[in-house]
């Protein structure tokens, strides 16, 4: 596959000397959901904007379906559309004169049943004659996508597409994304929360202080980086680890009923048959035995605590 | 170009004027009204005649200039500025729209709103007093270069205010006395010599005077300069917005 979106070695310093992006590459394939991950002031917004024309990067260069963010802006731009982060919305327009505008701004023909379509598709068709200030947070979120759609971009860029929206309203944005890319949409998403990562991204970006740390598909990340806990539940407690396990990291629990081990999932060797080995050498009963395997949260804090150091 | 774009602003624009026409033009006619009532009513019935003119039509040229220059103004800069104040510009920045593209939808609404509340207040006049228009193909030229001369300038405020302070500050501190000292409501030739000489540094006195000339063929300075004057202007705002389109300047960093 070729890379609809194809950022090389980007960078971004603002005026006041903060950089924001350092040496910034990236290529992201059509069709896909990638997810920028990362905390606050990570440069996921930064980023974006460059590639959407709202900052100028300071070098490097980027490419939207081969043509230059900034030498082809127009027809790079033509391709997206961009969710910003802030509900920036005319409070006293009609939902759907507000969805022309975006559309004509793009220099695109007047085209009712389309624009129909996307309002159908995000709940809005009902509120097409309310105005913007009469509609709750969750559904001018839903205007600013049919105002970034209504374009048809082959490129959608969410920033934060559920910053303080509610659990439920989060569920249903993850669906109106899911629908979006079985309609072929490319869709970059950053966020800062990774349980939206976890359940929507077919590959995700970590980025932090302006450095992408790494970026793979999501269960490669999951597979590679987590670590397995091994909990077995013991029949009769134990006063302390015994000296035969001394080689094994593991540890007992407080009342001596469980003893835990700690693994790399995808590593070559577990140690775990040795470890049951040496249990049953010991002569221990277990009563027990379940695994648990690190969420993407866990991964994550530990590759931004990677990078500060 | 993608003028489809330019067509959207300037649409949506004018939408907002026409969603508020009473407000739009509402004012304009009452403060018109009442410098009729004040000027030409009170003040004019011991002028009578300027230089063969009645008192009350030779303000009508001055008081048109009055209301379209501060109109132009307040309507392009609070065009620009609104969708920076709540953030809506991040969508003509991300649009497949240049800089000019921009400035044209704006511009051209702002001076399209400011010469029909121009041509509102000239009808308006015309129930107060006689109207006599000697040349009114260069009246309507004068008009419209200063509706888009001042739509031009607002613009240029917009993007320059960061907050409603700064957007009022311009047009009350330095076009509103540069407007009632240039000559709208007398003819620099009432003034003493020595302010005479000032006024001429005062460029709204080019642009009445010319705009003057188109009504009754008499001016304080010469028609000639008078067009210069305002070219001047209207290249001066272009150069501004040429710069801001080449550095970004407040909208893109």
């Amino acid at each position: 596959m070729t890379a609809i979106v194809d950022v090389m070695n980007m960078g971004k310093v603002y005026a006041g000397g903060h950089a924001a992006l350092t040496d910034v590459s990236l290529q992201i394939e059509e069709g896909e959901i990638i997810a920028l991950l990362g905390p606050n002031g990570a440069g996921k917004t930064t980023l974006i904007s460059a590639l959407c024309g709202i900052v100028t990067p300071s070098s490097g260069r980027a490419t939207v379906g081969g043509h230059d963010v900034v030498a082809g802006f127009r027809k790079a731009r033509a391709m997206i559309g961009l969710v910003p982060q802030e509900i920036a919305l005319e409070p006293f327009e009609k939902v759907i004169n507000t969805v022309r505008f975006s559309r004509g701004l793009f220099g695109k023909k007047r085209d009712e049943a389309l624009i129909e379509k996307i309002l159908r598709q995000l709940s809005l068709w009902d509120k097409r004659t309310a105005r913007i200030r009469e509609l709750s947070g969750g559904m001018k979120r839903r205007v600013l996508i049919a105002k970034a759609l209504c374009h048809e971009p082959r490129v959608l860029f969410l920033d934060e597409p559920t910053a303080g929206v509610d659990v439920e309203l989060r569920r249903d944005m993850w669906q109106v994304v899911e629908d979006l890319r079985k309609s072929g949409v490319t869709i970059i998403l950053t966020t800062h929360y990774i349980e939206e990562a976890e359940a929507i991204a077919d590959r995700i970006a970590v980025i932090n202080k302006g450095r992408i740390l790494l970026v793979e598909p999501k269960a490669d990340l999951m597979a590679r980086m987590g670590q397995k806990t091994l909990r077995i539940d013991l029949m009769a407690p134990l006063a302390a680890v015994p000296p035969a396990l001394a080689a094994f990291d593991v540890t007992l629990s407080a009342d001596g009923h469980a003893l835990s081990y700690t693994y790399e999932a995808g590593g070559e060797r577990t140690g775990i048959t040795r470890l049951l080995q040496t249990l049953a050498a010991e002569g221990l009963a277990l009563r027990d035995i379940q695994t648990t395997q690190s969420s993407l949260e866990e991964i994550f804090v530990g590759l931004i605590k990677e990078g500060a150091e | 170009m993608n003028l489809p774009a330019v067509w959207a602003i300037y649409v949506y624009e004018m939408k907002r004027f026409f969603r508020t026409l009473m407000e739009s033009l509402l004012s304009p006619v009452i403060s018109t009204s009442l410098y009729f009532v004040v000027f030409g009513a009170a003040i004019g019935s011991r002028i009578d005649e300027v230089e063969g003119v009645s008192y009350g039509a030779f303000i009508v040229p001055g008081l048109i200039m009055l209301s379209v220059m501060t109109q132009a103004i307040s309507n392009a800069s609070f065009g620009i500025y609104f969708p920076k104040f709540i953030g809506t510009i991040f969508e003509l920045l991300s649009a497949p729209v240049n800089f000019l593209e921009i400035v044209l939808g704006y511009v051209g609404a702002a001076a399209t709103k400011s010469l029909l509340i121009g041509i509102v207040i000239l009808v308006t006049a015309g129930f107060f007093v006689d109207i006599q228009i000697m040349h009114p193909w260069a009246m309507l030229a004068f008009l419209l270069l200063t509706c888009i001369s001042f739509s031009l300038f607002g613009f240029i405020i917009g993007i320059w205010a960061e907050n409603f302070q700064q957007l009022q500050l311009i047009p009350l501190l330095v076009i509103t006395p540069l407007i009632f000292l240039g000559g709208a409501f007398y003819s620099i030739s009432m003034l003493p010599e020595s302010w005479q000489t000032v006024a001429l540094f005062n460029p709204v006195v080019y642009l009445v005077s010319g705009f003057r000339w188109s009504f009754f063929g008499m001016a304080d300075v010469g028609v000639g300069w008078s067009l210069l004057a305002i070219a001047a202007f209207t290249g001066l705002c272009l150069g501004v917005v040429w710069w801001i389109f080449k550095t970004g300047y407040k909208i893109k960093s």
